[in-house]
C-alpha cells in the first residue's frame, strides 16, 4: 500500500515536470514574447522611451537568456516555493494565485457536492422507475445538461438575469463588498452571487452523471444477485440501495476523481470568465493571451496537479469501496 | 402438520408477459403441489415456464411479466406454544409484492437458490454479511422464560445480536461443508470457487430455517463432480432440517437422484406427473418418452444417431392448434391432436398425464 | 408417425440491418439525425443561397434590432406576401446611444429567389440567386431578420457562414482523431510489448494535461500573423491531436479482448499477414463502438473550437465561426443592449443536442442484444 502510494506520487511528480516543460516549450512557440506585445502597446500609446524600458524589463525578467536557462531557473525556484513573477501584474505569481486559490477551491468543492447530491438520487430514481414519466423528464433535463457547456449556460443565465430580472450577476461580490473585510453582509452578498455558478454546475455537472448512474444501475439491476437479494425477503428499497447501488456506484467513483473533479476545476475556468469570478481560470486565459510565461506555466502545473490528485484519489477510493479491486 | 401434507399448492397458474409483439404465456394453467419434507422435481426444456413458476411462488415475477390467473396457496403452520398449531392458508398471488407478509415468507419460510453462483452473491459483501443480513431479517430467537408451571415457554422473540449472527454464520458454513469457516466467513464471493459459492448460497438460504427450498437449476453451472457434492449436501440437509424441496432442472439424471415425485412441463403446462420411479420406468406422455430416449447411454453403438426430439419449441405467438406438442409428437393422430386440447387425467394412483392417447373422445 | 415439421421461413438479418432497424425505432435518435442532416445541408452546402447578405457586408445600420417577418401590418391589414418594416434611427434617451428600430410606416415586401450578390453554389456553379431578399432599389431597404452587429453586418447571414465553419471543424477534427486513434490503437493493442508501452505512455501523458488549458496553450501558440486559413487547419489538427488519446485507448482495449478470439486465430492460420489481420479483421470488429464514441465526441470538438474562438485564441477574422460570433455577444454590454446577438446560442445548442441524441441512439442500436 505504501509502495503503491509512493509509486503513484513519484509518477505524478514526473508527469508534472514533463508537463511544465512542455508547457514552456509551447509558450516559446509563438514569435516574440510578452514584451514584444507590450512594446507594441506602449508604442501605440505614444510612449517614446518604450524601447529603453522594455530592455530593462527584458533583463529583469531574464527574457534575454536562452530558453533552457530560463526554464531551469524557474524550476529551481519553483521547488523552493517561488513561482516567478507575473509580467502583467508585476507581482509574484504565488501571491496572485494565492488570492484566488481559496475561491477556486471553494467553488470546485461546492460544485462537486451539489452535483453529486443531486445526480445520484436522480439517477437511481430514473433507473428504478424506467420509462415512467419521471424518468423521461429527468432524461430530457440530463440531455440538456449534458450537451450544454458551462459557459453557454452562463451566458443564458446572464441574459435572463439582465433582461428579465434586471440584475447584474457577474462577479462574486457587489461593488461595495469586493474588498471589504468579512462580515455577515458580505456573506449574504456572496450567497446572492454564488447561486449562479452553483446552478450552472448543477445543470451541466449532473447531466452526464445522471445518465451514467442510470445506465450503470439498470445494468446492475438485471444481474442475478439483485434478484437473489429480493428472494431473501429484503425490502425493495434495501435491495436497490444496499445491494444494487452499492455495486453500481463504483465506476462513478472513478469518474468522480478522473473526470468530474478536474473538469470542475478547469471547466469552471470558462464559466468564471463569463461571470468574471475571482478564480484562477480568468487569470490563466489572460496569461495565455499575453504570453505571461511564468503565470501561465504555473497555472498549467496547478491544473495538471489537480488532475493527477483527482486520479489518485479516485483510484484509492475505488479500492477502498470495491473489494474486487486490488492496488498493485 | 405432518410430513407429506401439502405445503404449497399451485392451482391453474397463469403468468403472462406483455411485450410489444404480443402476449407470451410463460405459464399457462399449471398446477402442482409441494409436500412437507418431500422433494418435488420439475423438469422441462428451457422456456417451458419452470423458472417463472418458481418466481411466481415467491411473487417475484419480473416485469413485464404478471400473474394473470390461478392461485398459489401456502399452508403456513404457526407453532402454538406447546399446544396444537394453527394452519393459515395464504394466497400468495394476492399479496402485495413489496408488502411485509410476502417479505417475511421470502427467505424466512420459503427460500430460493439460483442457477448462477458466480453472480448470485452481491460482490461487495462477504459470505458472512450475506448470512448475517438474512438471519437478522428472519431468524428470531425465542426468549424463553420459566413460567408458572416451571415449564419453559416462549414469551417473545427477539432479533439476533451481531455476535450471535456471526456465530450462526460460521456454523452454517461448517454445515455446508466449507473448510475453515471462521476464515471463510469474511471472504468475498470472488475469492471463493464456484462450488463454494453455491454452498454459501445454500448456507444463506438454510440459515433462516425455511420450510421449503426452491432450487432453480442450482447445479447446472457447476462441474459434474462438484454437482455431485452439492446434491449430496442438499439431501443431507433436507433430512436434518426436514425441509421440502422444489427442484427445478432440465437434467434427467439429477431429477432421478433427488426427486420423489416429478412433474414434467412443456410450454407452460404440466404434461405428466408421477413418482420418480414410475416416470422413468413407465413414462406415458410422448414428450417424456422422447426425453428419456434422448439420453445418450453407454453401450450405444457409435454409428447410431443420437435420438432427438424432432422440431423446435414453437413460436410463442403462433402456437399450434389443439395439443401444443403435436408437431413434434411421434404418436400424432391427425384430426385429433391438432384439433382437441387434452386435459389432465389420472391414469394410475399417483400418475397423471395430459395426452389424447389416454382420453376417450 | 412423425409429422413433417413445418419449415419456418427464417429471414436472417445481417448485423447492420438489425442495427438500422433498431435505430429507426428510436424516435429521438432519428430526429437528431434528421436535424443534423438539415443543418449540414443548410449551413455547409447552402449558406450562400440562404443568406441574404455576404459575410462582411457592412451597412450603416449598426446594432440594429431584428426586422421581424410579418404578415399583418400596423393597421391590421393582411398581406399575402410577407414583409418587414424599415429601420429608423433612434437616439435612446437614457443611454444616448444610437439604435435602429423598426418603423411601421415603411414596408418592404419580401421576395423569394432574388438575384443579389453572385457566388458559387457548392463552390462549383456560379449563380446569384438567393433564397429571399427585399427590393434594393430603395437604398434604405434592408432585411436583417436577426439584427446586425456593431459593424452593421447582417447577423443571420453571419450565423449561416459561421455555422459552416463550426460544423465542419467538428467533423473534420473528429475524422482526423478517428484515423489517428484507430491506427495507433490497433497497432498498440495488436503488437503489445514495446509499441504498446510507447503509445500508452504518450496517451497517459496527453491525458495528464488538463484538456482546456492544453487547447488554449496550443492555440495561443499559433503565431498571430499566419493566414486565417492556416490557422483553421492548425486548430483542427490541435483538436485532433489532443483528443486522439482517448479513442486510441478505447480501441486498444477492444483489440485486446478481440485479439484472442477464435476467428483471429483462424485467419492467422490461414496465412493472413499482420496488417491484414489488424485492418481487415480486428478493426472492423471495433467499428460499432468506435462509431458511437466518435459521434458522441463531435459536440465536444465543436464546443472546444467555440470556446477557443470565443476567448480569442481560436479562429481569426475574416474567418468566422459561432465562437467568433459569440465574442461580440458574450459581454454584459451586448446582452443588455443587443441581445439578438445571442441567436448563435440556440443553433449551437440544437447541434449539440442533435449529436447527443444521434450518438445515444446509435449506441442503443449497436447493441442489438441489450434490449428492453
Amino acid at each position: 500500500m505504501v509502495n503503491y502510494l509512493l509509486r503513484r506520487i513519484g509518477y505524478a511528480l514526473i508527469m508534472v515536470i514533463l508537463v511544465s516543460f512542455v508547457s514552456f516549450v509551447v509558450m516559446e512557440l509563438p514569435p516574440g514574447d510578452y514584451l514584444t506585445q507590450k512594446l507594441e502597446q506602449l508604442r501605440a500609446r505614444g510612449d517614446r522611451s518604450a524601447e529603453n524600458r522594455i530592455e530593462e524589463y527584458r533583463v529583469r525578467y531574464g527574457l534575454d537568456k536562452p530558453f533552457m536557462v530560463r526554464y531551469i531557473g524557474w524550476v529551481t525556484k519553483f521547488v523552493k516555493g517561488d513561482f516567478g513573477e507575473s509580467f502583467e501584474y508585476e507581482r509574484p505569481v504565488k501571491e496572485l494565485l494565492g488570492e484566488r486559490l481559496t475561491m477556486t477551491v471553494i467553488l470546485a468543492v461546492a460544485t462537486l457536492i451539489v452535483t453529486w447530491v443531486i445526480a445520484i438520487p436522480l439517477g437511481v430514481y430514473s433507473a428504478v422507475h424506467q420509462y415512467s414519466l419521471g424518468d423521461q423528464i429527468i432524461t430530457v433535463i440530463s440531455f440538456i445538461g449534458l450537451g450544454m457547456p458551462g459557459f453557454l449556460l452562463a451566458l443564458i443565465i446572464l441574459y435572463i438575469a439582465i433582461v428579465f430580472l434586471n440584475k447584474e450577476v457577474v462577479g462574486l461580490f457587489s461593488q461595495q463588498y469586493v474588498n471589504a473585510p468579512w462580515s455577515w453582509g458580505r456573506f449574504v452578498d456572496l450567497m446572492n452571487h454564488l447561486w449562479v455558478p452553483a446552478i450552472i454546475s448543477a445543470v451541466t455537472g449532473t447531466g452526464g452523471l445522471v445518465r451514467i448512474m442510470r445506465g450503470n444501475l439498470l445494468d446492475t439491476l438485471g444481474q442475478p444477485f439483485v434478484e437473489a437479494a429480493r428472494a431473501r425477503g429484503l425490502k425493495n428499497r434495501t435491495v436497490v440501495w444496499k445491494h444494487a447501488v452499492r455495486v453500481a456506484i463504483n465506476p462513478l467513483i472513478v469518474i468522480l476523481g478522473s473526470e468530474a473533479f478536474p473538469s470542475i476545476v478547469t471547466g469552471n475556468a470558462l464559466v468564471s470568465i463569463v461571470l468574471n469570478l475571482p478564480t484562477i481560470g480568468p487569470l490563466f486565459v489572460d496569461s495565455l493571451r499575453k504570453l505571461d510565461m511564468y503565470m501561465a506555466g504555473t497555472c498549467i502545473v496547478f491544473f495538471t496537479f489537480m488532475l493527477l490528485v483527482g486520479n489518485l484519489f479516485a483510484d484509492l477510493m475505488l479500492a477502498w469501496v470495491d473489494p474486487r479491486i486490488r492496488l498493485d | 402438520m405432518s410430513d407429506g401434507d401439502t405445503l404449497v399448492e399451485v392451482k391453474d397458474l397463469k403468468v403472462e408477459f406483455d411485450v410489444r409483439e404480443g402476449i407470451i404465456k410463460a405459464v399457462d394453467g399449471l398446477s402442482l403441489e409441494v409436500k412437507r419434507g418431500r422433494t418435488l422435481g420439475v423438469i422441462g426444456e428451457s422456456g417451458c415456464g419452470k423458472s417463472m413458476t418458481a418466481r411466481a411462488i415467491l411473487n417475484m415475477v419480473p416485469k413485464p411479466g404478471k400473474i394473470t390467473g390461478g392461485e398459489i396457496l401456502y399452508y403456513r403452520y404457526l407453532d402454538g406454544n406447546g399446544g396444537p398449531g394453527v394452519t393459515e392458508v395464504i394466497n400468495i398471488t394476492q399479496l402485495d409484492p413489496d408488502g411485509e407478509l410476502i417479505r417475511q415468507i421470502r427467505g424466512g419460510e420459503i427460500g430460493m437458490i439460483f442457477q448462477e453462483p458466480m453472480s448470485s452473491l452481491t460482490p461487495v459483501y462477504t459470505a458472512g454479511t450475506h448470512i448475517n443480513e438474512a438471519v437478522t431479517l428472519h431468524r428470531l430467537i425465542p426468549i424463553r422464560k420459566i413460567g408458572d408451571q416451571l415449564v419453559e415457554t416462549i414469551q417473545a422473540h427477539r432479533q439476533v445480536s451481531k455476535q450471535e449472527a456471526r456465530e450462526i454464520a460460521i456454523e452454517m458454513l461448517r454445515k455446508v461443508g466449507i473448510p475453515k469457516p471462521e476464515q471463510r466467513v469474511d471472504a468475498y464471493p470472488h475469492q471463493l470457487s464456484g462450488g463454494q459459492r453455491q454452498r454459501v448460497m445454500i448456507a444463506v438460504a438454510l440459515s433462516c430455517e425455511p420450510k421449503m427450498l426452491i432450487a432453480d437449476e442450482p447445479t447446472t453451472a457447476l462441474d459434474v463432480s462438484i454437482e455431485a457434492q452439492i446434491l449430496d449436501l442438499m439431501r443431507e440437509l433436507q433430512e436434518t432440517v426436514n425441509m421440502a424441496i422444489m427442484f427445478i432442472t432440465h437434467n434427467l439424471g439429477v431429477i432421478a437422484e433427488m426427486a420423489e415425485e416429478v412433474v414434467v412441463m412443456y410450454m407452460g403446462k404440466q404434461v405428466e406427473q408421477a413418482t420418480a420411479v414410475d416416470l422413468f420406468y413407465n413414462p406415458q406422455h410422448p414428450y417424456t418418452r422422447a426425453l428419456l430416449q434422448s439420453i445418450p447411454h453407454v453401450g450405444r453403438k457409435s454409428r447410431q444417431r443420437l435420438a432427438s426430439i424432432a422440431g423446435m419449441v414453437p413460436d410463442p405467438f403462433h402456437l399450434p392448434p389443439g395439443c401444443v406438442f403435436h408437431p413434434r409428437c411421434s404418436y400424432f393422430m391427425a384430426g385429433k391432436c391438432d384439433v382437441l386440447t387434452p386435459s389432465w387425467k389420472q391414469i394410475a394412483p399417483k400418475h397423471w398425464v395430459r395426452c389424447l392417447l389416454y382420453e376417450e373422445v | 408417425m412423425a409429422q413433417a415439421t413445418e419449415k419456418r421461413k427464417h429471414v436472417s438479418q445481417s448485423y447492420w440491418s438489425l442495427v438500422w432497424w433498431k435505430f429507426k425505432k428510436n424516435k429521438t435518435a432519428v430526429a437528431g439525425g434528421i436535424i443534423l442532416l438539415l443543418f449540414y445541408i443548410c449551413f455547409v452546402g447552402l449558406a450562400e443561397f440562404i443568406a441574404p447578405y455576404s459575410l462582411e457586408r457592412r451597412s450603416n445600420y449598426t446594432e440594429a434590432r431584428p426586422q421581424v417577418i410579418r404578415f399583418v401590418d400596423a393597421q391590421g391589414r393582411f398581406h399575402l406576401r410577407p414583409f418587414v418594416y424599415g429601420l429608423e434611427k433612434h437616439i435612446d434617451q437614457e443611454t444616448r446611444k444610437r439604435t435602429f428600430k423598426e418603423e411601421p410606416s415603411r414596408i418592404y415586401p419580401v421576395y423569394f429567389f432574388v438575384r443579389r450578390e453572385p457566388y458559387k453554389l457548392f463552390g462549383l456553379f456560379p449563380t446569384d440567386i438567393h433564397l429571399f431578399g427585399v427590393d434594393e432599389s430603395d437604398p434604405q431597404a434592408s432585411i436583417f431578420i436577426m439584427g446586425t452587429d456593431s459593424n452593421g453586418r447582417d447577423y443571420f447571414s453571419r450565423i449561416l457562414y459561421g455555422g459552416r465553419l463550426s460544423l465542419m471543424i467538428g467533423l473534420i477534427g473528429q475524422f482526423l482523431t478517428l484515423i489517428l486513434g484507430c491506427v495507433l490503437g490497433v497497432i498498440s493493442g495488436y503488437y503489445g510489448g514495446a509499441t504498446d508501452m510507447l503509445v500508452q505512455r504518450t496517451t497517459e501523458f496527453l491525458n495528464a494535461f488538463p484538456d482546456i488549458p492544453l487547447f488554449m496553450a496550443l492555440a495561443a501558440a499559433i503565431p498571430k500573423h499566419w493566414s486565417p486559413v492556416t490557422v483553421y487547419f492548425m486548430l483542427t489538427i490541435i483538436l485532433a491531436f489532443v483528443r486522439w488519446g482517448g479513442l486510441a485507448r478505447q480501441v486498444r482495449g477492444l483489440i485486446l479482448s478481440l485479439r484472442e478470439r477464435e476467428y483471429v486465430l483462424a485467419a492467422r492460420s490461414a496465412g493472413a499477414s499482420d496488417s491484414r489481420l489488424m485492418f481487415r479483421h480486428l478493426l472492423p470488429g471495433t467499428m460499432s463502438h468506435v462509431i458511437v464514441i466518435a459521434t458522441l465526441s463531435i459536440p465536444g470538438m465543436i464546443l472546444s473550437e467555440t470556446a477557443l474562438s470565443w476567448l480569442g485564441l481560436g479562429l481569426r477574422p475574416p474567418l468566422t465561426s459561432w465562437g467568433v460570433l459569440l465574442q461580440e455577444a458574450g459581454t454584459v454590454y451586448a446582452i443588455r443592449y443587443a441581445p439578438w446577438l445571442l441567436w448563435t446560442v440556440p443553433f449551437l445548442l440544437v447541434t449539440i443536442l442533435a449529436y447527443n441524441m444521434l450518438g445515444d441512439g446509435l449506441r442503443d442500436a449497436m447493441d442489438p442484444y441489450g434490449g428492453r
